[in-house]
């Protein structure tokens, strides 16, 4: 089934100039989809975002979820109960002083029961891998930790899309290779639709599709494999290739004969083929 | 600068007053302000001073963290005390003492000076020790629970104890932020810690317009969050965190309605607080 689909969208934010955030994009996004949206800073991937989320409407054209358009206002609650969205800042989406009140706050907008919010708070902590804080302070807790409390709050809505807008943005590596791991869990686990607002171009290769952005139009779409292999092309938007893929290039350029490799182990493999050989 | 700044002072240990309700203690509380602006005389103050040791030592908070409260108005009470003992205007049954223009100092305005001040300090003791004893959070929870039936007058009593608690939760967060700014605007040549006090409040500005800032930008992507998470209001809204009495609350409750019916005895049975001033001089 199509989880969201943008149909020519255009959004500005200011309404007398013609400088489109999103500039006529048309996208489809199957349910069950990893989906990896990539561009450089002010390319209107955030905006992209936003606009799933009823945060934002478009100017013109019209943004489906799950064939609920986000123009009618009887429909946001809705949409917004299908689609939960992880932000950048974990410090800024957190509500309440204590792990389980803030898990808690997204079902009592809900009105769900009291019993049933104890029952999602386990659900979503066990989720992100949580349990044992649930009675934390979060302002005690690491940047990896707070942004998986931040995950987990939104699993409580029990969503259907997950939208991460560079949630690994402000993490350290090892915070960021957590919330990853849980965000990947989630898509083969549970089937969730996620989409992966990110700059980070390793990121975007855990996904099983990549989206380009530029000046906010789509530009590239395709595997991640596929985009990375047009690095000219990417090098024209100011993206670079994930590490991996950069040093097997530089190694190509300078005479060693190796394959395409995007992680650290595919590269290692390529590197000892090519000496076996030589 | 601002790293000893920790809000309230809850004291984290589990007590017979800990557990209690937080809505029963804030009644408690009340009604314990109620007793000791009933009592009239030393007799009632010192039935309100036996009950409140009582309560400090289930709360098993030690007797000197909850005196050191005392300390924020140490000043206050000097200052209303000093009025009180030389401008006292009640009718006085003895010579003053001293008098001299419009100053004088009787047998009265003494008694009532320990008396006030003594009423003021139990005002303290007894608040603190509500603060003592129930964390913030729980506390705007019993205040909320409290409020309730104002929702009928059109109060907006969920979204002010949203406010609260929201409020309570950045705190640490806006003090760390502060900290930042004054290291960077330090790093730049920044002065805070030499001249006078209006050039150092002016060394302030740099600091308190980016913290202004951020805050603004800290609100604009909360409110997004939580309208993300489906916040619309108190409408249609459950809660997960369900306050109850318990038995605790029912045995404060006796303890306090004892305590006022004492206080109010003891003002019916040995009078006012000058009236030992009249067993003294006959």
């Amino acid at each position: 089934m199509e989880a969201v689909r943008f149909d020519n969208v255009k959004y500005s934010y200011r309404e007398e100039d013609e400088s489109f955030a999103v500039n006529g994009v048309t996208l489809s996004i199957e349910e069950g989809e990893f989906v990896a949206v990539l561009g450089r800073n002010g390319s209107g991937k955030s905006t992209l975002a936003k606009l799933i989320n009823v945060l934002l409407t478009p100017t013109e054209g019209s943004v489906q979820v799950f064939g609920m358009d986000t123009r009618e206002e009887k429909l946001t609650f809705d949409i917004r109960k299908n689609t939960g969205m992880v932000f950048q800042n974990p410090d800024n989406q957190t509500v309440a002083s204590v792990v389980e009140d803030d898990v808690a706050f997204g079902p009592e907008n809900l009105g769900v029961p009291r019993e049933e919010i104890g029952r999602r708070i386990d659900f979503a902590l066990d989720a992100v891998g949580m349990q044992s804080f649930r009675a934390a302070t979060p302002s005690r807790l690491s940047g990896g930790q707070k942004q998986r409390i931040a995950i987990a709050g939104v699993l409580a809505i029990l969503p259907k899309i997950m939208i991460l807008d560079e949630s690994t943005a402000m993490l350290d590596p090892q915070g960021r290779r957590e919330v990853m791991e849980v965000i990947r869990r989630l898509n083969k686990e549970q089937g969730m639709t996620v989409i992966l607002i990110t700059h980070f171009m390793d990121e975007a290769l855990q996904a099983d599709r990549a989206v380009v952005m530029h000046r906010g139009e789509v530009v590239m779409d395709g595997k991640p494999e596929e985009i990375f292999a047009r690095s000219e092309e990417l090098e024209t938007y100011n993206l670079t290739l994930p590490r991996a893929a950069y040093i097997c290039k530089k190694l190509r350029a300078a005479g060693m004969p190796v394959g395409e490799a995007f992680t650290a182990e595919e590269l290692a493999e390529e590197i000892c083929r090519s000496l076996q050989r030589a | 600068m601002l790293n000893d700044v920790t809000f309230g002072q809850y004291y984290p240990v589990r007590s017979f007053v800990h557990n209690m309700d937080p809505r029963a203690k804030i009644v408690f509380v009340i009604a314990y302000i109620v007793a000791i602006f009933l009592a009239d005389n030393f007799f009632g103050l010192a039935a309100v001073t036996l009950f409140l040791l009582v309560a400090v030592f289930l709360s098993r908070v030690p007797l000197g963290r909850v005196l050191r409260s005392v300390k924020m108005i140490l000043f206050l009470v000097i200052f209303t005390a000093v009025l009180n003992l030389f401008f006292y205007t009640g009718e006085s049954a003895y010579e003053p003492l001293l008098q001299w223009w419009i100053v004088s100092v009787t047998w009265e305005s003494i008694v009532n000076t320990i008396f006030l001040a003594v009423r003021l300090f139990l005002l303290v003791l007894g608040t603190s020790l509500l603060t003592l004893t129930t964390t913030p959070v729980s506390l705007t929870d019993g205040i909320e629970s409290l409020l309730k039936p104002l929702t009928f007058i059109k109060v907006p009593v969920h979204e002010l104890a949203l406010i609260m608690s929201i409020a309570l939760r950045f705190i640490p967060i806006l003090i760390d932020e502060t900290n930042r700014i004054i290291s960077a605007q330090k790093a730049r040549g920044a002065d805070f810690d030499t001249g006078g006090l209006i050039k150092r409040a002016k060394a302030m500005i740099p600091v308190l317009i980016p913290l202004l800032v951020s805050a603004f930008r800290r609100a604009e992507e909360l409110g997004d969050a939580m309208d993300a998470r489906c916040y619309r209001g108190a409408k249609g809204r459950t809660k997960y965190k369900k306050l109850t009495f318990s038995w605790r609350d029912l045995l404060g409750l006796l303890y306090f309605g004892v305590l006022i019916a004492g206080v109010v005895l003891l003002n019916v049975y040995l009078g006012s607080r000058f009236a030992f001033l009249a067993w003294i001089f006959g």
